[in-house]
C-alpha cells in the first residue's frame, strides 16, 4: 500500500508508546543500573563497572544454564516443527472435523501455565499418575522426580503437549491459502505427494513457518512457569533454565549486580536471534 | 487413504486430552482415594472439592481477580492499539519502522528479567498489589501483540475506503468510529481474543504484581500448595476451573481463529 509522509501520525501512537515505554524503559534502566553497580541497600550504589558481566560471562553456573537453555529450545523446534506441519497436513480440509479439529486442539493454548505444570506433576507423578503408572506398569523404571533423563523427557514431551499446536494452526492457516489450481496442475503433471509438499506446500508455508519458528524460539528461550511448577528446576539442577536460573539468582538469593547483567545478556541474544529473523521475513515480504 | 487420514489428528487429539482428563478426574475424587488408590475414573464420586471452592472466598475470589484484571487489559491494549495501529498501516512518519521493531522487542522480553524491577517500580508508585498494576505490566507484551495483529487487518482494507468518506464531508474521528471501527470487528475480536489469551495464561508477573487483594486465581493454586500440604484434590479442582474461560473464549472466535493466525500476526 502507498502510505503517506504523515508526521503528525505520532499523535496516534503516544499512547501506545507512553504505556509500552512506563513498561519497558523505566524497569530496564532499573536492571542497567544493577548491572554496573554494587548496593547495599538503602539505595547507596557503588559503581562497579563491567565486574558484573565479566563474572557472569566466566562463571560456570552460567554456561550450564545456558547450554540447557539451548539444547532445550533446540530440541522442541525439532519435534514440534515437523509434528506440526504433519498434524496440519492431515487434518480435515471441511466438513464438522474442521472446527471441532480447531477448538480441541487449541485448548492447551489456553490454559494457565502453572496449571500446565501442575496437570504435567499429577499426570507424570509415578505412583497416581497415569504416564507415570503405566510407564512402570510396562517396565521403564520411571520417576521424574529423581532422574535426570526422566524429568527432561517429561519436561519435554509436556512442552510438546502444550504448544505443537500453535505450529499446527499456523501451518494449517498457511495451506488453506494455497489455491486448488495449484494442486490440479500437480496432479495434471503427475507429481508425486513427495513432489507436491516440497514444490507447492512448504514453499507456500515458508512465512507462517518461519513466525512458527521465531514464536517458538522466543516462547521456549523464556520458559519459566511450567518447568518450576514440574520439576522445581530439578533433579538438583539438571532442567533449571535459563529464566528459572535467573529468578533464583535474583529472587532467591538476592544476588542483584550478577543477576541483573545475566538479564542483560539473556534478553540481547533472544533480541539478536529474533532480529536476525525479523530482518530475513521482512526481505522475503518486500521480496513477495 | 481417506481413512487413514484421520488417524493422525485424532492420536494428537487424544494425546492433548488424556491429561485433562487426568485433571477432571483427580477433581472428582476424595483425597483418600487419590492418595490410597491408583484407579482410572473416581470411585467415589465427589463434589466436594468444588464445593469448597465455591464457598471459600479466598479461592473464588481469585477467579475474581483474574478476570477482573484480564479483562481491564484487554480493554487497555486494544483501546491503546487501534489509533497507533491505524498510524502504522496508512502513514509514513520519522522513525515508524524503528519504532514499530522497538515495539516488537518487548513481546520478546522474559518475564523473568522484568519481574524484580516491576515489582520495585509499581510498589514505589503505590500501585502494588491492584489489578491495575497487573493490567498495566501485561500492556508490555499485550499492546505490540495487539498492533501488529490489528495493523494487519487494517493494511487489508483498502485506502480508497477512507478517501471515499473525506470526500463525503467526514470528519476525521467521524470516519475512524462510524466507518473503518465496523469494516474491522473480526479484527478487533481476534485481538481481544489474543490479549486474553496471553493475560490470562501470564503468571510470572502477575503472581510478583500482587499479594492478597488482587492475587489470581492461579497463584492462590501454588501458594496452597505449598502451604496446607498436598491436597491434590482441590488443586485438580481449582485447575480444572481455570481451563473453562479459556474454552468459551474458543467457542466464539472458532471460526476466526485459523484466519487469526494466517496473518501470523501472534
Amino acid at each position: 500500500m502507498n502510505k503517506t509522509v504523515n508526521q503528525k501520525a505520532w499523535f496516534f501512537v503516544i499512547p501506545v508508546f507512553v504505556l509500552v515505554a512506563f513498561n519497558a524503559i523505566i524497569p530496564l534502566m532499573t536492571v542497567v543500573n544493577y548491572a554496573f553497580q554494587e548496593t547495599f541497600g538503602n539505595n547507596v550504589f557503588m559503581w562497579e563497572g563491567t565486574r558484573w558481566f565479566k563474572q557472569i560471562m566466566l562463571s560456570e553456573r552460567f554456561h550450564a544454564s545456558l547450554g540447557r537453555q539451548f539444547l532445550f529450545t533446540f530440541i522442541i523446534l525439532f519435534i514440534q516443527i515437523p509434528l506440526g506441519i504433519a498434524i496440519a497436513l492431515t487434518m480435515p480440509k471441511e466438513g464438522i472435523g474442521v472446527p471441532v479439529c480447531l477448538v480441541l486442539m487449541s485448548m492447551p493454548l489456553l490454559i494457565p501455565w502453572n496449571v500446565v505444570g501442575a496437570m504435567w506433576n499429577i499426570f507424570a507423578l509415578p505412583d497416581i499418575g497415569f504416564l507415570g503408572h503405566s510407564l512402570n506398569a510396562l517396565g521403564f523404571d520411571y520417576n521424574f522426580t529423581q532422574q535426570i533423563g526422566d524429568a527432561w523427557f517429561t519436561t519435554i514431551l509436556m512442552d510438546v503437549w502444550h504448544w505443537t499446536s500453535l505450529v499446527v494452526l499456523l501451518s494449517y492457516a498457511g495451506l488453506r491459502s494455497i489455491q486448488p489450481a495449484y494442486y490440479q496442475a500437480a496432479e495434471i503433471d503427475g507429481a508425486s505427494r513427495w513432489a507436491i509438499f516440497t514444490k507447492i506446500e512448504l514453499p507456500k508455508m515458508k512465512k507462517v513457518l518461519t513466525i512458527a519458528i521465531l514464536l517458538r524460539f522466543m516462547d521456549s528461550f523464556m520458559i519459566y512457569t511450567e518447568p518450576f511448577v514440574l520439576t522445581g528446576g530439578g533433579p538438583g539442577n539438571a532442567t533449571a533454565f535459563l529464566s528459572i536460573d535467573l529468578v533464583k539468582m535474583a529472587l532467591g538469593q538476592f544476588d542483584l549486580g550478577p543477576a541483573a547483567a545475566m538479564s542483560l545478556i539473556y534478553f540481547f541474544i533472544v533480541l539478536l536471534v529474533c532480529w536476525v529473523f525479523y530482518t530475513l521475513m521482512m526481505r522475503n515480504e518486500e521480496k513477495s | 487413504m481417506k481413512k487413514a487420514k484421520w488417524v493422525v489428528p485424532t492420536i494428537y487429539i487424544i494425546f492433548l486430552m488424556l491429561p485433562i482428563y487426568w485433571l477432571l478426574n483427580m477433581s472428582f475424587k476424595t483425597t483418600t482415594e487419590i492418595i490410597n488408590t491408583y484407579t482410572l475414573w473416581p470411585k467415589e464420586f465427589t463434589l466436594d472439592n468444588y464445593k469448597k471452592i465455591f464457598t471459600d472466598s479466598t479461592w473464588y475470589t481469585g477467579y475474581l481477580n483474574s478476570i477482573y484484571y484480564v479483562v481491564m487489559n484487554t480493554v487497555i491494549s486494544v483501546a491503546a492499539a487501534l489509533p497507533a495501529a491505524y498510524a502504522f498501516s496508512r502513514y509514513k512518519f520519522l522513525g515508524d519502522k524503528h519504532l514499530f521493531f522497538w515495539l516488537l522487542t518487548n513481546r520478546m522480553a522474559p518475564p523473568a528479567v522484568f519481574a524484580l524491577p516491576f515489582f520495585q517500580f509499581y510498589s514505589s508508585v503505590n500501585l502494588f498489589d491492584t489489578h491495575v498494576a497487573v493490567a498495566l505490566s501485561h500492556c508490555l507484551f499485550n499492546i505490540p501483540l495487539a498492533v501488529w495483529i490489528l495493523e494487519g487487518f487494517m493494511s487489508s482494507v483498502p485506502k480508497e475506503l477512507d478517501e471515499t468518506a473525506y470526500v463525503d464531508g467526514y470528519s476525521f474521528w467521524r470516519f475512524f468510529f462510524k466507518i473503518f471501527i465496523p469494516t474491522i470487528t473480526a479484527g478487533i475480536g481476534i485481538t481481544m481474543f489474543f490479549c486474553f489469551m496471553f493475560s490470562w495464561v501470564e503468571l510470572l508477573l502477575a503472581k510478583t504484581l500482587t499479594a492478597v487483594a488482587a492475587k489470581p486465581i492461579a497463584a492462590t493454586m501454588t501458594r496452597t500448595a505449598s502451604t496446607s500440604g498436598y491436597e491434590l484434590g482441590l488443586l485438580a479442582a481449582a485447575g480444572s476451573l481455570t481451563i473453562i474461560p479459556g474454552a468459551i473464549v474458543i467457542y466464539f472466535v472458532r471460526n476466526y481463529i485459523a484466519k487469526g493466525f494466517a496473518l501470523g500476526r501472534v
